[in-house]
């Protein structure tokens, strides 16, 4: 069975939904990207999948022994509380927050799975550094270390490129692929539907041109077709 | 010179109790000022210290023997109310605080107004809210109930001091990691109302918000990790309350205790 499988997922607010009519899965391995206008529901869904808000209607269903705490959650970018005191170290320790739900301290093995997912993501110099005197490529890394302290299986990540540039982007972009191929399963948000098509093996499109399957498929309908005619244009 | 004048007041009961009570409501308030400055209700401790002044004029008009028993538990469900407003964002954290503190001070003062035995009224209102007569008056008994309470604050803080952190950096990610982060901001709600009945005693309901703040927003220019933020506050608060409380026999600014 898929690790997440979706069936009429309607989901929203207040009972108006945002995106309705959903149907895919998700299985160990794969790397979902989910694409769509700002304000189509790409957040939305990313909050349903992880129960923090309820489905309008339909269901998700985990399988393959999935638990909650297994799942590492890389939210959008709030506006970052300026003025908060945070080291690296602690951010990333925050992680294991699920796993020791009535233990008050970390654990030494967990300090050192922390020091190692820092290593992961080539930040381990700045384990002491203050977070929120890091560039916005550092903190997103933070971030991601600090979801893989979470996850044991699979990654939700909800426009990490937002804000970077394009190197740092490519460089985040290469993380996440070196974890898919470590075994990780990646469900990513993005509106950067080029670098959907470089990286994923399935692609979710919300909005009105919806779509569900997987890379190939998607080069090959309508709305895949459209998108690489823009982009012959523009190079062009 | 100092150290012999202070042994010297040290074997007054009135002044040991004083210095007690002085640095335990200064740690606990410091403790969890950190988090609620940075949740953005640094104003908490005003509001809800103008709760807790309502509350003990209904209790001295119902003339309680024990108004705490009344006191902390109301205070309590008005800090979750607070802290829960602040979330939900359809009233933002500061106009609750606003709304729920001026109607409990107006409807206690009312009361007072209207039912109080006391011939003194202004001067019972004043020192309710500066506090500064009562710490030189505290009985043994108010004395345990603070060493008590604050046991139990400081406990509560270092065992949840992890999930405190996680929640108050970024809720959104906690919950999502399985952590009851409702419970937690319950807990916070309830530690603070805990703080605020305490510190009443000591500096009144005005001057709250400075034990609570202070420490908090010196320790963060200081300090760049939660950890020692919170550290930092502590022990700065824990000396100036020291300080504080111990300078005015030091300095003669008190009459000698007959
Ligand atoms: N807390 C909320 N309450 C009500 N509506 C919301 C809330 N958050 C977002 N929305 C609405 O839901 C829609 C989808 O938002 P979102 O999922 O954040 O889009 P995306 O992430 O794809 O840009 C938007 O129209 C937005 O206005
Ligand atoms: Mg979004």
């Amino acid at each position: 069975m898929a690790l997440i499988t979706v069936r009429d997922l309607s989901v929203g607010y207040d009972g108006h939904a945002v995106a309705e009519g959903l149907n895919f899965s998700v299985n160990q391995g794969d790397y979902l990207c989910i694409v769509g206008e700002n304000g189509s529901g790409k957040t939305t869904l990313m909050r349903t999948l992880l129960r923090l808000q309820e489905p309008l209607s339909g269901r998700v269903l985990t399988g393959d022994g999935l638990r909650k705490n297994e799942i590492g959650y890389l939210p959008q970018q709030t506006v970052l509380q300026k003025d908060f005191p945070a080291s690296v170290r602690e951010i990333v320790m925050s992680g294991f927050q699920g796993r020791c739900t009535l233990r008050p301290f970390y654990s030494k093995e967990e300090r050192r799975l922390a020091l190692g997912n820092l290593r992961k993501m080539g930040i381990e110099g700045l384990a002491d550094r203050c977070y929120r005197e890091l560039s916005g490529g550092q903190q997103q890394r933070v971030l991601l270390a600090r979801a893989l302290c979470a996850a044991g299986r699979v990654l939700l990540l909800d426009e990490p490129v937002s804000g970077l540039d394009p190197k740092v982007s490519a460089e985040m972009y290469g993380l996440i692929s070196g974890l898919n191929r470590d075994g990780i399963t990646v469900i990513m948000v993005s509106h950067d539907i080029q670098a959907a098509v470089t990286h994923a093996s399935h692609i979710l499109q919300l909005g009105k041109d919806s779509f569900y399957g997987t890379r190939d498929e998607y080069l090959e309908s309508p709305t895949g077709k459209h998108f690489l005619e823009h982009k012959e244009e523009g190079e062009a | 010179m100092m150290f012999e004048k202070l042994v010297f007041y040290l074997q007054y009961p009135f002044v040991r109790y004083a210095l007690v009570v002085g640095v335990l409501t200064a740690l606990c308030s410091s403790l969890l000022g950190v988090t609620l400055v940075l949740k953005r209700f640094s104003f908490i401790g005003d509001g809800l210290s103008h709760v807790a002044f309502g509350v003990i004029a209904v209790a001295s008009v119902l003339k309680l023997t024990d108004d705490m028993l009344l006191v902390l538990p109301v205070t309590a469900v008005c800090a979750v109310l607070i802290l829960r407003t602040g979330q939900k964002a359809k009233i933002s954290g500061d106009a609750a605080i606003a709304m729920i503190s001026v109607g409990a001070m107006a409807f206690g003062y009312l009361i007072m107004n209207v039912f109080s035995t006391s011939p003194n009224l202004s001067g019972d209102v004043c020192s309710t809210l500066f506090g500064s007569t009562s710490i030189l008056t505290l009985r043994r008994k108010d004395v345990r109930l603070c060493i008590a309470l604050s046991v139990l604050i400081v406990v509560a803080f270092i065992m949840f001091y992890n999930k405190i952190f996680a929640v108050s950096f970024d809720e959104e990610f906690s919950r999502s990691a399985g952590t009851k982060a409702d419970m937690y901001n319950n807990l916070i709600a309830v530690i603070t109302a805990a703080v605020i009945v305490l510190a009443m005693n000591l500096v009144g309901s005005l001057l709250i918000s400075a034990l609570i703040v202070f420490p908090a927003l010196s320790a963060m220019r200081l300090f760049k990790s939660f950890r020692s933020v919170t550290i930092c506050s502590a022990v700065l608060s824990v000396i100036c309350a020291f300080r504080a409380s111990s300078s005015p026999y030091l300095q003669g600014l008190l009459s000698e205790p007959r």
